[in-house]
This record gives structure tokens, C-alpha cells and sequence, in this order.
């Protein structure tokens, strides 16, 4: 099929469209026997006409298998340990290391030092468990965020955010990311030492060497609990509930308080 | 995506005889599948390392002790070598069917498996999602639909940052999701398209590789069309990121573009709600892409370009019967000439490389200028009727469909036939006239009549070069005989 020359020349020329010729019909040209109309075609998606495409799309898809060769072998390095305090793991592969960077040190929670798979649940895990303003807040209002993306209904307990999630998004009654708080209290903040109950297949909890995390000094038991201030810097999203938390809590709780009366 | 592709090709103990009859059957199989509506193939992600493919490519396959004990030694063993390893035994016996089925059938196997998926050991984690993803692709729906304890795990670490691992994930989901119903009844509620929306905004691009993946095998599910698209998928903002991936230019993935290419294919040819995507702008980024599209193949990277220009293709012609394209002051919203030159380095590409693609192209054209008369003056203009004409010879339907083009064309009145002859049409329609096949004879003389009336001096012509006895062939024929003595009359009349 041999192209004209000028054809490539226009492809690289700026955009235009044609000026059209005089369009000038003769109702003779639709006459019977002649039935010829002009007009844009679809085709839906069963249709035949798209059987040889679809089939070469299947067949890419299924390629993988066919091309699958000696993988190129990650690269190795020199033996390294993992930064973090606490954790002694050691690597030779970097992709290793960011997957267990990612799973363990990633998204924890700087009171009690459980790891969670994402910024969205450790949020929801700090709000929950370490804030105390949350506490108070749940008491008059619906708070209890359901945890799946997209959602956005709220609820008076726990129990019942996870009923909500079991009947509406089909979640496991045992999801492991929402474990119920155990500590009533809502004034003090966890205590590490709590988290130490560590049965195997449990919801990532603590760093996974042997090393236990120090206990926070009892001075450092705050009503109003917040993330670590290097956490916030590094963190790239900023949630807008934790700046207000630590720019307002104060006058908030303040407020709140003072309308009780 | 394309380079990582072809450098894992290998030279295979099987030789390249080998490899073509089992593509050939692979084809046939496909082809069968597809008319029976039950088009179905997964991604089946699988590295193996040299030490593995040292000891024989073939793992064996493992029995329900053998099960058993790798599943406890994972969960409760001391060492983590000796715990991963495990692992990795069991991963590479779920490769066979039979293993899979045993796994399955033991109780509590995909509970310590799900526990182990959502462990505190990272790389315990990656490979209980790697037994997974084995599981994944099995052909049995019954496999499939006993992964679904671990769905809302998966869909949990789709928002994580660890982009190995949310890549295997989606490849698993995509899987999963292809198999059964019942599995998407699941993920539907779990909110797998607003977990999609949310990791779309991935850096990564074999995440967002994998992610195309995922999407397009549930747009592809049979109800798609009423319980996915109009509800999930466009609600979100998931068709303006895909059109995103679709924009030429330096940051345009081919792997990547793929993927949402055959998504947005999916969502346009249910014909749920193209409007909308037309507001979006998809026609001016399809068309833009077609462009850059021609652009390669010029430049011959000839990296399976045809599997982007496919969907771009049919995604371009399913738009442009949309009534909303033409409501700008009554003119096409897709007018740049330059569509109709992309086009046909395109359709010349087809033709040496892909010619089962070339219908796909053609239709593009029919649905170019049946409506519009400046892409109708372009065709002329850029003189393309002759190498239009040069594809009349490749099939059947090719034919009826350059003939309908050029009735197109020719329909438009005395200013385009005027420039439609003398040239190559006529020759070219006295060949076609000897096809045997009715609709090609058909179309031929529906073009005739339209040169006839608008071009007279074409009938003088017609009858010197033997064009009655062309026609008299045809008079018996059922379906062209009143069109035939139409056109007798109109030849020994003129």
C-alpha cells in the first residue's frame, strides 16, 4: 500500500481541517433500487466484527506466561541493617527492604507502635484509640468513620461501624484492622506495654524483632495525643483533622466543655 | 512495560516451530471461547528465580500432608529462612491445578494463609500473596471464589506504599475478578472501585500498569454494563485519570496506555453514558493519541503498537455516533485533517503488519465521512482514493467496507465524484464487479449509481470497457438484480 509522499509532511504540520467542498445532493441518488445512506456505524460489545482484535488482546494478555525468562535478578548489596530503632532486621536486596520498610515502619503509630498498611487506617487507629477529644466528641455525636474507601458514614460505636462494614461491604466479621479498643478509659493514652499481647496472624502490631519497644515515660502521657511533629513534616499527606487537632484542641475542647454548662 | 516484556524473552527448551503451533492453538482456543461469549484470560505474574529454574522447571505437585506441612511450618516455624522457604514450596506446588484443588478442599488452609498474608513478617507477607496470586489464576471458579477471605486485605493494601506488592495484589484482584460473579458481587460492595480511584494516583507505573489491568476485567464482566459502569465507574473519577494516561507526550506509557485504552473501549461500547466522557474531552485525546500513534510507526518502534491502536480505534468510531459530537454550531468536535493522514499511516502499518486489523481501521474512516464533508474533502485532497483502492483486493470485507467509504464520498454530490474520475475508481470497479461475493458486488453498484448520476461522462467509459457484460453476470442474482437492469438502463440509455 503505497501512500502519497505529502501524506507524512501534513501528519507533522499544525492542526486544520479542510475546507469542504459544495455539498449538493440529488434525490435520485437514494432512489430504489438503490438503498445506499451514508451514516456512522457502532458496533457493541459482543459483536463479531470485534473478534480478531479481542483475540490478539487475549493473547497479549496471556503472553506473560510464554515470555516468563530467568527474572533479572534483583540487585544485591552489601549486607545492611534497617534504620529504624528497635529493629535489627538485615538486608541484601533493596527491594526486600522497601517492602518491609513499607509493612512495618511505613504507617506506625507513635503511642503504641502498632504498624498499620496505610496512612488512612493509622489515622483512623490514632483517632480512635490515642484522642482523647475524639472521646468526648463520640458521646454526642457520630464519629466512628466506616474504614472502607469511598465511604463515608459515621457511627455512634465501634460495634456498630463494624456491623455496617460486615452487612453493606461484605468485610470479615475478624478484620484484623479494626480491632475493638480495649482500654476504657478515654483520658490516658496507651500505654505500649499494652500492645505486648502478640499471637501469631494478629494485625501488624510492633516492629517484628524480639527487641520490645521502651514503655513511654509516665511523664509523657498526654490527654491531647498527636503524632510525632518530624512524623507530620515527613509525612506527605497532611490530614486536615490532625492540623486542627493540634492547632484547636485546645480552645475546642475548651468550647465544648464550656457549653456543658 | 514494553522493554521489560521483551527482555524476558528467552530462548525456551521448545523450539520456535514449537512456540508458533502452540500460539496457533492458543488462537483457535481463544476464537472458540469468544463466540461462546466466555472470553476469559488472566495475567499471570510469575518470576523464576535461576536457582528455581535450576532444578527443574517442573515443580511437583504436593499432597495434602505435604500441604499441611508447609502451611504450619510457615505459621509456626522459629527461623524466618526456614518459614519463607516454606512458603515458597508451597507457592511453587499451587502452580499445578491438582495441588491447588487439595489446597482448597483443607480446612482452615486459606485461613492461616489470609493470617500469614496479614502478618508483621514483610517478606512472610510477600509470599503468602504470592501462593495468592497462584491461586488466582486457576481456571476453576471454585478456587477462585475460595480466595475471597483474603479480598479485603488486598483491597486494604491497595492504598499502602509498597509498590511490588500492590502490583501483585492488583494482578491478583484482576484475576479473581475475571473468574466469577460471585467474586465481583463481593468486591463491588467491598469498594474495589474507590479503592482503584484512590491508587490510581500511583507514581509507579507497573502499579498503574496493573491497575489498568484490574479495571479492565470488570468493565469486561458480562454485567458491566448495568451494574458496574453506570453506578461505580462513572460516578467516580476514574474517566478522567484514564483519559489522563491517555494524553501523548513524553510522560505516555504504551504498557500503561494499553490497559486504559481497553478500559475506556469497554465503557464506550456499552454505550452507557458516552456524553459524559465526550465532555471530558475524550475525543480531542483520542484523536490527539492517534496522532502520536502514526508518529511511531513512522518512527518503525514497532513494539506491538497495534494492541494500543486497537481500542483507540474502535473507541474513536463508537464516539463519533454519539449525537452530542455534533452539537457544536452542527460541526464535528473532532475536525483536524491530520486524523485522516494518522489514520492511514495506520491502516498501511495494518497492512503489513496486522492485516485482521484492518476492518477496525476502515471503520474509523466510514464513521470519518459519512457525516463529515471536510473529511470527505481531505480524502480527496490528500490524494488517498488510490491507496484507499489499493486495499480492495485483501478480503471480502475489506472491500464492502473501502467500497462504502468511497460511497461516502461519492454521495456527497457533483464537486466530489467530479474528483472521484477519470483515476483508478472505475478500472478498480470493473474489478470488483467480478467478485463473487454479493455484498462486494452489491456496494460496487451502489458506487456506480452514485458516479452515474453525478458524473455522466463515467457511463461512456464504463460501456468501452466491457462494463454491461460485467453487469449481466450478476442479473440472475436475487439480491442485486433490481440494481443491475437500474444500472443496464441507465448505461444504454446514456
Amino acid at each position: 500500500m503505497q501512500l502519497p509522499p505529502a501524506l507524512c509532511a501534513r501528519l507533522a504540520a499544525g492542526p486544520g481541517a479542510a475546507e469542504p467542498l459544495p455539498v449538493e445532493r440529488d434525490p435520485a441518488a437514494g432512489a430504489a433500487p438503490f438503498r445506499f445512506v451514508a451514516r456512522p456505524v457502532r458496533f457493541p460489545r459482543e459483536h463479531e466484527f470485534f473478534e480478531d482484535g479481542d483475540v490478539q488482546r487475549h493473547l497479549y494478555l496471556q503472553d506473560v506466561l510464554m515470555q516468563v525468562a530467568d527474572a533479572p535478578e534483583k540487585p544485591r548489596v552489601p549486607a545492611f541493617a534497617c534504620q529504624v530503632a528497635g529493629c535489627c532486621q538485615v538486608f541484601d536486596v533493596l527491594d526486600d527492604y522497601e517492602h518491609h520498610y513499607h509493612t512495618l515502619h511505613g504507617n506506625v503509630c507513635s503511642f503504641c507502635k502498632r504498624a498499620f498498611p496505610s496512612g488512612h487506617l493509622l489515622d483512623a487507629h490514632i483517632l480512635e484509640w490515642h484522642d482523647s477529644l475524639f472521646q468526648i466528641l463520640s458521646e454526642r455525636q457520630d464519629m466512628y468513620q466506616c474504614l472502607v474507601e469511598g465511604c463515608t458514614e459515621k457511627f455512634k460505636t465501634s460495634r456498630d461501624r463494624k456491623d455496617h462494614m460486615v452487612r453493606m461491604h461484605l468485610y470479615p466479621a475478624d478484620f484484623r484492622f479494626d480491632k475493638p479498643k480495649k482500654s476504657r478509659s478515654p483520658a490516658s493514652a496507651e500505654a505500649p506495654g499494652d500492645s505486648g499481647e502478640r499471637s501469631e496472624g494478629e494485625a501488624m502490631e510492633i516492629c517484628s524483632e524480639p527487641v520490645a519497644a521502651s514503655p513511654a515515660p509516665a511523664g509523657e502521657r498526654r490527654i491531647y495525643s498527636h503524632r510525632s511533629v518530624s512524623e507530620l513534616f515527613l509525612k506527605p499527606v497532611l490530614n486536615v483533622y490532625s492540623v486542627l487537632r493540634i492547632l484547636g484542641c485546645t480552645w475546642a475542647v475548651f468550647l465544648i466543655l464550656n457549653s456543658e454548662r | 512495560m514494553w522493554s521489560r516484556r521483551q527482555g524476558r524473552l528467552r530462548p525456551t527448551v521448545c523450539g520456535v516451530e514449537e512456540l508458533r503451533r502452540r500460539r496457533r492453538e492458543r488462537e483457535a482456543a481463544l476464537r472458540k471461547a469468544r463466540r461462546e461469549q466466555q472470553l476469559v484470560s488472566k495475567r499471570l505474574l510469575r518470576d523464576d528465580t535461576p536457582e528455581e529454574a535450576g532444578e527443574g522447571c517442573v515443580a511437583a505437585i504436593l499432597g495434602e500432608t505435604e500441604v499441611q506441612q508447609f502451611l504450619r511450618q510457615a505459621q509456626r516455624g522459629t527461623e524466618e529462612k526456614e518459614r519463607e522457604g516454606a512458603l515458597v514450596s508451597l507457592r511453587r506446588g499451587l502452580q499445578h491445578p491438582e495441588t491447588q484443588q487439595t489446597f482448597i478442599r483443607l480446612e482452615g488452609s486459606m485461613r492461616t494463609l489470609v493470617g500469614l498474608l496479614t502478618s508483621n513478617q514483610a517478606l512472610l507477607q510477600l509470599e503468602a500473596a504470592r501462593c495468592l496470586h497462584e491461586l488466582s489464576h486457576s481456571e476453576q471458579s471454585t478456587v477462585a471464589e475460595a480466595c475471597l477471605p483474603a479480598t479485603s486485605y488486598l483491597l486494604t493494601y491497595l492504598s499502602g506504599h509498597s509498590s511490588d506488592f500492590i502490583e501483585l495484589c492488583l494482578y491478583t484482584l484482576g484475576n479473581l475478578i475475571v473468574e466469577s460473579e460471585a467474586v465481583r458481587r463481593q468486591l463491588l460492595p467491598q469498594g474495589i472501585v474507590p479503592a482503584l480511584a484512590a491508587c490510581i494516583q500511583s507514581p509507579h507505573v507497573a502499579v498503574l500498569e496493573a491497575l489498568g489491568y484490574a479495571l479492565s476485567q470488570l468493565l469486561q464482566a458480562e454485567e458491566a454494563p448495568e451494574k458496574i459502569i453506570p453506578s461505580s465507574i462513572l460516578a467516580s473519577t476514574l474517566p478522567q485519570h484514564m483519559l489522563q494516561m491517555l494524553q501523548p507526550g513524553p510522560k505516555l506509557n504504551p504498557g500503561v496506555a494499553v490497559e486504559f485504552a481497553w478500559c475506556l473501549h469497554y465503557i464506550i461500547c456499552s454505550q452507557v453514558s458516552n456524553p459524559l466522557l465526550i465532555g471530558h474531552g475524550a475525543l480531542s485525546t483520542l484523536g490527539l493519541l492517534l496522532l502520536d500513534l502514526a508518529g511511531a510507526v513512522q518512527r518503525t518502534e514497532d513494539a506491538g503498537l497495534e494492541l494500543l491502536a486497537c481500542p483507540v480505534l474502535r473507541c474513536l468510531s463508537n464516539l463519533l455516533t454519539e449525537a452530542a459530537v455534533e452539537t457544536v454550531g452542527g460541526q464535528m468536535q473532532l475536525r483536524d485533517e491530520r486524523v485522516v493522514a494518522a489514520l492511514f499511516i495506520l491502516l498501511q502499518f495494518f497492512f503489513q503488519k496486522q492485516p485482521s486489523l484492518l476492518p477496525e481501521g476502515l471503520w474509523l474512516l466510514n464513521n470519518l465521512t459519512a457525516i463529515s464533508p471536510s473529511f470527505c474533502t481531505s480524502l480527496l485532497s490528500l490524494d488517498l482514493i488510490e491507496p484507499l483502492l489499493q486495499l480492495l483486493p485483501v478480503s471480502n470485507v475489506v472491500s464492502v467496507m473501502v467500497l462504502t467509504v468511497l460511497c461516502n464520498v461519492a454521495e456527497k454530490g457533483p464537486a466530489y465524484c467530479q474528483r472521484l474520475w477519470p483515476g483508478p475508481l472505475l478500472p478498480a470497479l470493473l474489478h470488483t464487479l467480478a467478485f463473487s461475493d454479493t455484498e462486494v458486488v452489491g456496494q460496487s453498484l451502489e458506487l456506480l449509481h452514485l458516479l452515474f448520476l453525478y458524473q455522466p461522462e463515467a457511463v461512456q467509459v464504463f460501456l468501452q470497457q466491457s462494463g454491461l457484460q460485467a453487469l449481466e453476470r450478476h442479473q440472475e442474482e436475487a439480491q442485486l438484480q433490481d440494481r443491475v437492469y437500474a444500472l443496464q438502463q441507465t448505461a444504454l440509455q446514456g
